[in-house]
């Protein structure tokens, strides 16, 4: 299958005290096109979230397979897992995640140093990142100093500064105001159609789902539409 | 990560944190400092002790006349007449290792001058004495060889007496009498204080040997013979050949006790030095707790430092940051943080080491040693105690670390 992103009946059970299971997805297929921009949508406890955690790499799943780029990731040790966080995804998460009394500008930095990118490129890249999402004039503020709607910007720039094939964006527009909203999810689609990034992105309000061109919905941990 | 930006990072969090950082770092500087001060103040005893023995005399062998056997019966120390100026003579022709030799003829008697009088120890000697005692003058001169031929009634005063004898006043050309026997005071030496076991040795008069012998005491034998080895490895050569030209030149027949005894202070500096030595020990052990407690100090900050910043990790794991690379972050934090501790105690150590030099007129000199083990040591604690939290950030899950609040 040349699909960017494969997902094979995935499982994923976790175990409360060791005795408890509670059964998070339920055997969730998926196939994703490169280039795609897909929104997931659901109610909470739908098993959204823990599907987003498996594709981001940031945990592996119980049962299943699973393939980003051919990569088969289900079975990575956290080293390499590690790796592809850095090198194939950017994440926006809804309470922005910088580092506090950081500059943007360092933010946006953090994907390059774990990259080992020199730090003359690193510092341009950087810039360039933040230019990109509308900040330059604000890129040496700390990130406390900056609006949700700003930090929310840096940490797109944060997201793609790496030149991703994936961002995947949790709630981005969860903690910001309508207005600020549009104008975050404007860029996301900027993103999306300009550079060809794959974006999936979960929301649960429709409004924000509509910038994406596919809508798959969770519920009780398996997919029941997808439009 | 480079490091170089990886001790960036650690600098800023331990700058962050300003208050507690330093009362972090506190523990290391107490216990470096402790460390440094401790060690180089046992060391200052033990060369002041050195110097203190070494003032007795330089490479000083010290040859007695000794028990005699006669029928069966040993007689004792000092009982014998049987060290002769020839002895000594013989002694300095013979001996190769041995330097400077000068007879001791010792007697106590009164000495009076106008109204005052005083009674002190009288030492008869060779002018090679005030080398081997290493005993310059505070006045005058001291006497020569053509006085020790002439036995001349000159004498050479320790401060003591002429402290008694003439308070403020310059001895130096006085006529003294001992035995109703005038000398001229020719010097005056300069105060040489207490010996390390009380004696005062500035309460003494020297006059030549010869002189003490014919005019004070009416004897041809001598108390003592003093003498110098070339220097402290040869003392014990010294020692041996001193013993076998002795024995041939007094016809002692193989397996008879010696008649004489040679000693030195070697084995007097020896045993301070081992005294010393374990002081030192002690005293570096001790501060080597207080060491130990300091990094148990920045263990606990790291833990605590590691659980505060669990978003931090999560983020950083989230953007690509590997087990390892947040495994150096916080072990490096650790180390950073007991080295300039170390840094701050190794000079306070040597500030605090200066300080009591000067108090206590010690020579205190700084134990290089001391500052590399102690330097060795607090990167040792930073990265022993830094290992577990630090390995405890880089275990995170990643997915748990960011919904921390």
């Amino acid at each position: 299958m040349n699909n960017f992103i494969c997902a094979d009946e995935l499982h994923k059970i976790y175990s409360l005290d060791g005795q408890t299971e509670v059964y998070a997805l339920r055997g969730v297929s998926l196939q994703v096109a490169q280039g795609e921009f897909v929104a997931i949508m659901g109610p909470s406890g739908s098993g959204k979230s823990t599907f987003m955690n498996l594709l981001g790499c940031l945990d592996t799943p119980t049962r299943g397979t699973l393939s980003i780029e051919g990569i088969e990731v289900s079975s990575l040790t956290p080293n390499q897992l590690a790796e592809i966080r850095n090198k194939k995804i950017g994440f926006v998460f809804q309470n922005f995640n910088l580092l506090a009394r950081t500059s943007a500008l360092e933010n946006v930095e953090l994907p390059l140093i774990y990259n080992r990118v020199p730090a003359a490129e690193r510092r341009q890249r950087s810039a360039e990142a933040l230019e990109r999402v509308g900040l330059k004039d604000r890129m040496h503020n700390l990130s406390n100093q900056l609006s949700g709607g700003e930090q929310q910007r840096v940490a797109i720039a944060r997201a793609m500064v790496n030149a991703p094939a994936l961002i995947l964006a949790d709630e981005p527009t969860g903690n910001l105001d309508t207005i600020t909203s549009v104008e975050i999810m404007n860029i996301v689609k900027e993103l999306n159609e300009a550079s060809g990034i794959t974006i999936i992105l979960v929301t649960h309000e429709p409004d924000i789902a509509k910038f994406a061109k596919r809508q798959v919905h969770f519920r009780d941990g398996i997919i029941i539409r997808d439009e | 990560m480079e490091l170089l930006f990886t001790i960036r990072v650690a600098l800023r969090a331990i700058m962050r944190n300003k208050l507690r950082s330093l009362l972090t770092v506190l523990g290391v500087v107490i216990g470096v400092c402790a460390v440094i001060t401790m060690v180089n103040i046992g060391s200052g005893a033990q060369i002041s002790i050195e110097n203190a023995i070494s003032g007795l005399g330089t490479n000083m062998l010290i040859i007695f006349p000794g028990s005699m056997t006669k029928g069966g019966m040993r007689t004792g120390f000092g009982t014998v007449t049987t060290l002769i100026d020839e002895d000594a003579q013989a002694i300095r022709d013979e001996c190769p290792t041995v330097q400077l030799v000068s007879p001791i003829v010792n007697t106590a008697a009164q000495v009076v001058y106008q109204n005052q009088n005083w009674g002190t120890s009288i030492m008869g000697t060779d002018p090679e004495f005030q080398r081997i005692k290493n005993w310059p003058l505070a006045r005058g001169e001291f006497f020569t060889i053509q006085d020790v031929k002439a036995s001349t009634k000159v004498c050479v005063l320790g401060k003591t007496v002429a402290e008694k004898l003439f308070g403020t006043q310059n001895p130096v050309g006085q006529i003294v009498r001992v035995k109703r026997i005038p000398f001229r005071v020719i010097g005056l030496l300069t105060e040489k204080g207490q010996t390390t076991f009380g004696q005062d040795q500035d309460d003494t008069v020297v006059i030549p040997y010869t002189t003490a012998q014919k005019r004070l005491m009416g004897i041809t034998y001598l108390s003592m013979i003093m003498a110098s080895a070339v220097s402290n490895e040869r003392i014990p050569d010294a020692q041996k050949q001193i013993t076998t030209l002795l024995r041939q030149r007094h016809h002692i027949p193989k397996g008879e006790d010696d008649d004489f005894t040679v000693r030195n202070l070697a084995d007097l500096t020896a045993t301070f030095t081992i005294i010393t030595g374990i002081l030192t020990l002690l005293l570096g052990s001790i501060a080597s707790i207080s060491l130990l407690v300091g990094g148990i100090g920045i263990m606990n900050i790291m833990l605590v430092s590691v659980t505060e910043r669990t978003r931090e990790i999560g983020i950083r794991m989230s953007v690509g940051a590997k087990p390892n690379d947040i495994l150096l972050q916080f072990l490096l934090e650790a180390v950073l943080l007991s080295l300039i501790g170390g840094g701050v105690g190794i000079v306070l150590g040597i500030g605090l080491t200066a300080i009591i030099a000067y108090i206590a007129e010690w020579p205190t000199p700084i134990s290089f040693t001391a500052i590399l083990v102690s330097s060795l040591f607090a990167a040792g604690v930073g990265i022993f105690f830094g290992l577990y939290p630090a390995r405890k950030a880089s275990r995170m899950n990643p997915i748990e670390a960011l919904r921390y609040e």
